[in-house]
């Protein structure tokens, strides 16, 4: 099996085990390629990439883009800032009229879960979810598997725990997906406000006290408290917040954890959910989940790619 | 599907054994020779042709890297399935080195074509040689030429030419398939 079994990639939830191993095996041979002294290959040097931002975004923008250009692709960026967006025009016909400029593939990050998935119904090309509202980031949950399987060989069976802002995640849900299918068990800790109900529906046990919680996993993947998605006050303080679900070394010290893989999407708040020194410690990849990143999303955007056909 | 043996084991050792000869013949200093040998059907022979050669010289290292060409390929979108990559593991520097790339079978000179462009992105070699076991002459679509030849056979499109490589070298051959007439 060497084809993806979709023509887009709008969520993990989409894909199957056998997708998600195909695109670790050829992200495994990009980034030897972004580790050569010429860092690029001419793949799809015919292709044109839009990378359509109707949200701010630094590193997975700066990553997508990044894989683009080594991949040979011609790459045309859009931010809803400086659109017609602004003017009244809906997405679809956004969309179409970059499409009409014979762009082959779009990487979209919308604030509204399903942005893509209405997309991908409506218009002609290969779309790559790079963020839609509280839904889903596949790329980032591919990005983070492949990083905990490149130091821990198998998922199969391993305790991944994600901490924070459960709610308002697109990471945490699309980790779920991803790290379930690889084999792994996912729970959940934070504040039970945080915590999207029915998640118990998904296999993921919720977990309320953060020191039962680091006790049994294998690996913690801190999450940012999303202040900018609240629209209320869900915990009284950041203080406070950091004081029962921020993991400090000392917090490992007393479990005597040795051997914890400490992960972080970015950005980090340092102090808030992770103390400064742990988040440049031992036990953290991730800085290793940044230069993942750019392997993973060549494979992804070279795999889905491979399914298009060039005109003749 | 008929099948006919073009070389046999014993055939293909003495051919091995001439090849690895004519290399010698032209380098005789390893010092700056290095073998790259092209995914993935290349690599078994690169292996053989470098173990020959160690044998004649036996003081001096060989190098021997393999390298793969998907991303290099002009047949990506216009081919049905993606090709899955294999390892590219070259660890030497190959600038400035004579390189010698090995392939099974030239076939329309297309893999050599990617095969150079993805060498080139490791450096600038002095210079590159080619060594192919099977050439099917007449069927080239670049101007594409072996320096060393295996053996050269007149086979026409429908017909595959493979080589198989047992891992104990008991049973190596050369097996020419087409289809019924």
């Amino acid at each position: 099996m060497s084809t993806l079994s979709t023509k887009h990639l709008l969520g993990i939830k989409d894909v199957t085990r056998e997708d998600i191993e195909l695109i670790f095996k050829t992200a495994d041979n990009f980034k030897e390629v972004i580790n050569r002294p010429i860092k690029k290959v001419p793949s799809l040097r015919d292709v044109t990439i839009a990378n359509i931002f109707f949200e701010n975004s630094t590193r997975t923008k700066l990553s997508f883009e990044l894989a683009e250009k080594r991949l040979s692709a011609d790459v045309v960026n859009f931010s809803a800032s400086s659109s017609s967006v602004k003017k009244g025009e809906t997405l679809v016909d956004t969309v179409n009229n970059i499409l009409a400029m014979k762009v082959d593939m779009v990487v979209m990050r919308h604030p509204n879960p399903g942005a893509c998935v209405h997309l991908s119904r409506h218009v002609d090309c290969s779309i790559i979810n790079a963020g839609d509202g509280a839904h889903e980031h596949p790329t980032q949950a591919l990005l983070d598997a492949y990083s905990l399987r490149e130091k821990l060989g198998s998922l199969e069976g391993k305790k991944i725990l994600i901490v924070g802002d459960i709610l308002h995640s697109r990471v945490a849900l699309s980790n779920i997906f991803c790290l379930q299918k690889l084999g792994a068990e996912v729970r959940v800790c934070g504040p039970a406000t945080l915590i999207p109900k029915h998640l118990e529906e998904l296999g993921v046990k919720v977990m309320l006290n953060l020191r039962e919680a680091i006790a049994w996993c294998d690996v913690a993947n801190m999450l940012r408290i999303q202040l900018e998605r609240q629209d209320i006050q869900y915990f009284p303080s950041l203080r406070e917040y950091s004081m029962q679900y921020g993991l400090t070394r000392q917090l490992l010290d007393e479990l005597g954890k040795k051997d914890i893989i400490i992960m972080h999407p970015g950005p980090i708040n340092r102090g808030v959910e992770i103390t400064s020194d742990l988040a440049d410690s031992e036990y953290s990849i991730i800085l290793n989940q940044v230069e993942n990143g750019v392997a993973v999303r060549m494979s992804v955007l070279y795999l889905l790619a491979g399914k298009t056909k060039a005109s003749s | 599907m008929k099948n006919k043996t073009l070389l046999d084991h014993t055939a293909l050792n003495y051919t091995l054994h001439r090849l690895a000869y004519e290399v010698y013949e032209q380098h005789t200093d390893f010092s700056n020779l290095a073998f790259i040998s092209l995914q993935p059907r290349g690599v078994a022979l690169g292996k053989r042709i470098v173990a020959e050669l160690e044998r004649l010289v036996k003081d001096q290292k060989i190098l021997h890297g393999a390298l793969d060409v998907t991303f290099y390929r002009d047949d990506f979108r216009r081919r049905e399935e993606v090709l899955v990559p294999s390892t590219t593991d070259i660890e030497f520097s190959i600038e400035g080195k004579e390189i010698i790339l090995i392939d099974d079978v030239l076939y329309t000179g297309r893999t050599v074509r990617s095969g150079l462009d993805a060498l080139l992105d490791f450096g600038r070699p002095k210079h590159v040689e080619l060594l192919v076991l099977i050439d099917r002459r007449f069927s080239r679509e670049l101007p594409v030429q072996p320096d060393y030849t295996g053996r050269t056979v007149d086979v026409v499109r429908d017909e595959r030419v493979k080589v198989e490589w047992t891992y104990d070298d008991t049973n190596n051959r050369v097996i020419l398939f087409s289809e019924d007439q």
